[in-house]
């Protein structure tokens, strides 16, 4: 800083504590309540610091679920949002690679429409058309599927946009090159391009797997059977609003293992986290 | 910018081409004409006919006053939560910014709940308000309020506006954070010498700066409000109790959900539809500023 100042340092340490004990407070709450008996939670006698019940509640929250509401295990749940997180970001990233790809390296007829139709879906988000699209996916038999769940979320603009734009940074002697030896078009993608775009990958597959894995209003309306759900919906149905039957260490403790796997990616993918969120805004 | 260097081939462009074009014309370009289509047909009660009333679904939409009640609690809600978490993350981003210890490590413990699905913010704070048992309700009661968001339109309200606060300041704090940073030092320092306060630093040179970031987070935020908080609303709320908290987005949801007014619902698509426009068009507009100081 420009002056040096003791006591205003202490101040920013101070407030950015603050900030960071009420961003964890909650989290925190939900991993005490995940660790006592369901009793102890709904007489609201909770304690705030941590039971004996750990290994009891989770193993019952992955193996078997919550018996009231659903049977379905979390840990099934788990597994259909992870198959569906991967999906996405691996589809995601794979179709705006090669279209971008085409955009940039070949010249065609329509190929500034094309672009566009691409991009204007960035102005179409599930949320404004969502019957008409369930519709779609119900005419086509692809409800309560993986191919429901994910084909209908594959394409993207922003993807799209952001590996057009890498590739115009990428210099034009090694297409050249690349002729100059004889590489076709199919060749050169793979041997130089798909090499190079490795960063942007993996900080689009951070951004994405997030996205894929936090999903909700699109499962909600394309799963209805019990083992194609996926772990942030079986959360909502857990909770019966007004009711004392909802068992509380259960869907807390499905708080925390929807939680992990994003959370994780993040602290420990921080670097392609940072880079991602900042380029796919762009 | 286009390449000078590009490959000649007629058919390959299209097979690159053709996975993205089918899903964007499946899944988003034929849906959203349905719905266009749609918002102009008036079906029988039966569902057997149709026919084309122009606009006359939307004239039924705006002279309706739930419809207007879902508009009004969709802008409470956005402005709030794009107000407050924009003054916190910009509090908390001013603080990690000057050159102290462990900034890094504040940087890691304060941008995680990126990672947290809407749905589940919801659920952490549902728990910690829930009347009966959640923690902080108790010591609310015990302060003499009579707290309960499954009665009181006000309470539900607060509920949802904290859930998405939490949620979207890490966003914001990672966003100004970064747009702090990009500030080049020796302007500041200029100031300095000049005998300029921290403070009036701040609201003279850092804050017009960094303009371009704020009004940038401003549009993503009420983007964000306006289509990501349905998981934190259809987790909490449920859009209750008497519709305190149902946002245009929820009302589209819930009302398809009961069925029925097919063309209705395709109107309130059409508007959701026009305002996203809108929103994209102003963010590009202005995105270029953005970029250079």
């Amino acid at each position: 800083m420009i002056e040096h100042r003791p006591l205003a340092n202490l101040i920013a340490h101070i407030v950015l504590w603050i900030g960071i004990a009420i961003v964890a407070f909650p989290v925190y709450l939900t991993f005490v309540a995940s660790t006592h008996e369901p009793t102890i939670i709904s007489n609201g006698q909770m304690p705030l610091t941590p039971g004996s019940h750990f290994l009891e509640n989770y193993e019952r929250t992955i193996f078997i679920g919550p018996s009231s509401t659903t049977r379905t295990p979390v840990g099934r749940m788990m597994f259909n949002s992870l198959v569906m997180a991967v999906a996405i970001a691996v589809g995601k990233i794979a179709i705006s690679i090669i279209s971008a790809y085409a955009v940039v390296y070949f010249r065609f007829p329509l190929r500034k429409t094309i672009f566009w139709l691409i991009f204007m879906t960035l102005m179409l988000p599930v949320e404004v058309r969502i019957y008409s699209t369930y519709k779609v996916v119900a005419d086509l038999g692809m409800l309560n599927s993986f191919a429901g769940l994910t084909i209908p979320l594959i394409a993207s603009a922003t993807a799209t946009l952001l590996f057009r734009q890498f590739f115009l940074t990428v210099p034009d002697e090694l297409v050249e090159a690349a002729k100059i030896d004889g590489a076709g078009p199919l060749r050169f993608f793979w041997d130089t391009i798909v090499p190079l775009s490795r960063t942007n990958m993996a900080a689009l597959f951070v951004i994405l797997f997030i996205y894929g894995w936090n999903q909700y209003l699109w499962p909600l309306l394309i799963t209805t059977s019990g083992d194609m759900q996926t772990i942030v919906i079986g959360i909502k149905k857990m909770i019966v609003t007004s009711d004392a039957l909802t068992e509380w260490q259960i869907a807390m403790a499905t708080t925390m293992l929807a939680m992990l796997p994003p959370v994780a990616v993040v602290v420990f993918m921080q670097r392609w986290f940072i880079k991602g969120l900042v380029e796919t805004e762009k | 910018m286009e390449k000078r260097a590009i490959y000649n081939n007629r058919v390959l462009p299209y097979l690159l081409l053709t996975p993205q074009l089918l899903v964007t014309l499946i899944f988003f370009y034929w849906p959203a004409l349905q719905v266009v289509h749609q918002s102009f047909l008036l079906e029988d009660a039966f569902g057997l006919q149709s026919s084309y009333v122009w606009f006359e679904n939307f004239q039924r939409l705006f002279a309706d006053p739930d419809y207007g009640r879902a508009f009004g609690v969709t802008v409470i809600f956005s402005t709030v939560v794009a107000f407050l978490s924009l003054a916190i993350a910009l509090l908390l981003a001013v603080m990690a910014d000057r050159q102290i210890r462990g900034a890094n490590a504040y940087k890691t413990l304060l941008m995680w709940p990126y990672a947290v699905a809407p749905a589940v913010a919801g659920v952490l704070w549902l728990f910690m308000f829930q009347p009966s048992l959640g923690v902080v309700a108790q010591s609310v009661k015990r302060m003499g309020l009579d707290w309960n968001p499954l009665l009181n339109g006000t309470h539900a309200m607060t509920l949802v506006v904290l859930a998405g606060t939490w949620k979207q300041i890490s966003y914001n704090f990672l966003f100004f954070l970064a747009g702090l940073q990009a500030i080049p030092r020796s302007v500041i320092e200029a100031a300095a010498i000049d005998g300029a306060s921290a403070t009036r630093r701040f609201w003279t040179i850092i804050f017009p700066l960094l303009s371009p970031t704020t009004f940038f987070l401003l549009v993503v935020n009420i983007v964000y409000v306006f289509f990501d908080t349905f998981g934190i609303i259809d987790a909490v709320t449920g859009g209750g109790p008497a519709r305190a908290t149902t946002t245009l987005v929820y009302k589209v949801y819930d009302d398809g959900r009961l069925g029925g007014d097919l063309g209705g619902s395709a109107a309130q698509s059409a508007i959701l539809m026009f305002i996203v426009v809108a929103l994209t068009a102003v963010q590009f507009k202005y995105v270029e500023r953005r970029v250079h100081y």
